[in-house]
């Protein structure tokens, strides 16, 4: 089954997760082939988040199959889905505030690393993961950072730090819960170039809200709307499809021209 | 990339946290010093079992820091690993003394420390597997559990009146025979000094920093490849295997191990609140707080009666003023002192301490006129405290006492209100140099 199933990074299958008698996804299916961008859209309440809960292993869908890299995942705890190549940053900030910089993006990497549980070695002698956190903080353009605590970065650095710890583990899917919001415009812009530049040559899926962000980012758009990819396709293709304007993008952007005025 | 300016990070520089940097070395080997010249100092025998006691509580309280400070899990069975390694060791001695077990007495330790991990592989299993309020309920689940067990099977743990032993057995170590208290105390301090160098180790290795991220969000921590549940098992077996080595030495000094005594709940609660009171959040905060225990318990109790009712005030103050323990305190003031703003405060210190006293001496007149016509009314309403005759009966100590309490308090009270403002000013002007630091 491996062999079907390998061409595609991340597939979703009829995927279903009820909380009580309320069905959340009702039957989502997806195939995202490796290195594309993809950018979840939909209405507040649409189940976005809860995609992503599901494909991470924050909850277990209720039926339905989650495949990752031609591997079933579904059922799985986030850690052993995060060992095989699968890493999410979250809405609500989500990082290790008593420690520094530095430290938070070598937490990231240790596992990846094969360093796992050791307690036989020193973290300063662990030259290839202190290169790799210094390679990240760079990146994430955190170095002059190093040793301030996370709690203590503003908001922006907050976002980049969340994005830094995500990409780490050198994970080859990853998961960006609305990564620019509550942002400036001005941040929001660099922050889509920086995004880009991080997650280079990777399958990205990111919840978005911000139009702009989305068309400036994604190679394809998936539009989930009551549980289920009602469209998955490029923007253009998107942008034209009759059941999405009726369904959300009409509202949305008629809401943008309002806000325009 | 523009990050080569920063000096850190230039290609040639070297990580700044070396496991063996010069101020570090300066300070472990002030702690060996001092371990191996106290009892030089003080050199009554009640100042040699101190001594003693501290050694191995400061293992003890280091060990359950690591639950504590690092891994954010309130343990109220701490006494269970120590207590139990306790038994194991004197069994393991009683053994050995008829020679039924090769194992010198240097080696006890060590086997105390195996059994404390080996009930922590057994009873953390069920313990790790939860984290917050959860763990903190199973493990005074299994700390009642152990203490009941232990009046359960007297065979084993020596019902009410314990287990004895003889720590002179077998053939002498290089001619130390370990009879005379001080051969025991250097043989805990050889203990303490490596065993405390091995926990400051861990926290430097992987494990250990991932116990620090499991502490701060362990929701995080299970989408960057770690189970968080294990990160907590293995401290805790490892935690246990020091607790335990502890439990071996106290075994060593005392000859004796009585379950009700080691094994309960009250012991547990101990050192939760020494470590808490000396600091959970910096490595040597657990050594002060077994200073702190030792003096306590002996001291203080031989002071007063009501030794329990001050011990429960000071950790009431301590948790709601300073929650990081006397270590958070001394880093403050260092922090002061390493900008040069100290000097500035000594005189409000010296006010703060100054009135503190006065209201607390007032306090403690009345606390211990109260014990006194509680405990001691036979002997009449008269005590003298800290040398002044006092008549729990009388007005005029009750009023004095009162009097004595609200001046002190009322002065401190006016002393602190102007001390917050220096505080504050003083680290407003910290931050802006600091600032300033960061901008050239």
């Amino acid at each position: 089954m491996a062999a079907d199933n390998a061409t595609y990074a991340l597939e979703l299958r009829d995927l279903r997760k009820s909380f009580g008698k309320t069905e959340i996804i009702r039957g989502a299916n997806l195939a995202v082939a490796p290195g594309e961008r993809v950018a979840i859209i939909g209405p507040n309440g649409a189940g976005k988040s809860t995609l992503f809960n599901l494909i991470s292993g924050r909850f277990a869908p209720t039926s339905g199959d989650v495949i990752l890299n031609g591997q079933r995942i579904n059922g799985m705890a986030p850690y052993e889905i995060n060992r095989r190549g699968l890493s999410r940053s979250f809405q609500i900030t989500n990082i290790f505030p008593k420690l520094s910089v530095f430290e938070n993006l070598r937490c990231g990497v240790l596992w990846s690393m094969g360093y796992k549980y050791t307690f036989l070695r020193f973290l300063s002698n662990l030259h290839d993961a202190n290169e790799r956190a210094k390679q990240l903080m760079e990146m994430i353009k955190l170095d002059k950072k190093r040793d301030t605590l996370a709690m203590n970065l503003t908001y922006a650095e907050q976002r980049a730090l969340e994005i830094g710890i995500t990409i780490a583990g050198g994970a080859n899917v990853i998961l960006l819960d609305e990564p620019t919001a509550g942002m400036s415009k001005t941040e929001t812009s660099r922050f889509i170039h920086l995004i880009k530049e991080v997650t280079e040559g990777r399958t990205l899926l990111t919840v978005e809200h911000d139009m702009g962000v989305v068309f400036g980012l994604a190679d394809k758009i998936a539009v989930v709307v009551y549980g289920e990819v009602i469209a998955f396709d490029t923007p253009d293709k998107v942008r034209a499809n009759q059941r999405v304007q009726e369904a959300y993008l009409g509202s949305v952007i008629a809401e943008e021209q309002g806000a325009g005025h | 990339m523009n990050s080569t300016t920063h000096p850190v990070s230039g290609a040639t520089s070297h990580y700044r946290f070396k496991p063996w940097n010069v101020g570090r070395f300066v300070i472990w080997t002030l702690f060996a010093v001092a371990l191996i010249v106290a009892p030089m100092l003080f050199r009554s025998s009640l100042a040699l079992t101190m001594l003693s006691q501290i050694g191995y509580l400061i293992i003890i309280c280091l060990s359950y820091n690591m639950l504590l400070g690092q891994g954010g899990m309130l343990s109220f069975g701490h006494a269970v690993y120590t207590g139990l390694g306790s038994f194991i060791a004197i069994h393991a001695m009683n053994l050995a003394g008829k020679g039924a077990l090769p194992i010198p007495l240097v080696f006890i330790p060590l086997v105390g420390g195996l059994a404390g991990m080996l009930f922590a592989v057994l009873l953390g299993y069920v313990t790790t597997k939860k984290a917050g309020t959860t763990l903190a309920m199973i493990t005074l689940g299994i700390g009642e559990l152990g203490g009941s067990i232990a009046l359960m099977f007297p065979e084993v743990f020596g019902g009410e009146g314990g287990i004895t032993t003889d720590r002179v057995y077998g053939q002498s170590f290089f001619g130390i025979t370990f009879g005379p208290a001080i051969q025991v105390y250097y043989l805990i301090a050889v203990y303490c000094f490596i065993c405390t160098a091995a926990m400051f180790a861990f926290t430097g290795t992987p494990l250990g920093r991932i116990l620090n991220a499991v502490r701060d969000n362990p929701e995080r921590v299970e989408f960057i490849g770690y189970n968080t549940q294990r990160v907590r098992y293995f401290a805790f077996i490892i935690a246990g295997f020091f607790a335990g080595i502890g439990g071996g030495l106290a075994t060593i000094n005392f000859e004796i191990v009585t379950g009700a005594d080691s094994l309960n709940v009250v012991r547990s609660g101990g050192y939760l609140l020494f470590t808490f009171l000396g600091g959970a959040t910096f490595f040597f905060g657990p050594i002060i707080g077994a200073v702190l225990l030792v003096l306590a318990s002996v001291l203080l109790s031989e002071l007063s009666k009501a030794w329990l009712l001050y011990l429960g005030l000071v950790f009431l103050f301590m948790v709601m003023y300073a929650p990081g323990g006397v270590a958070s305190l001394i880093m403050m003031n260092l922090r002061l002192a390493k900008f040069g703003k100290l000097r500035q405060l000594w005189t409000s210190y010296l006010a703060l301490a100054g009135t503190a006293l006065v209201g607390v001496m007032g306090a403690a007149c009345m606390i211990e006129m109260t014990y006194h016509l509680q405990l001691n009314a036979a002997l009449g309403p008269e005590l003298t405290f800290l040398g002044a005759t006092l008549n729990a009966k009388g007005f005029t100590s009750w009023f004095g006492a009162v009097f004595v309490m609200v001046t002190g308090f009322a002065l401190f009270e006016l002393c602190r209100r102007q001390f917050v403002r220096q505080w504050s000013r003083i680290q407003e002007e910290i931050e802006h140099e600091i600032k300033r630091g960061e901008a050239l």
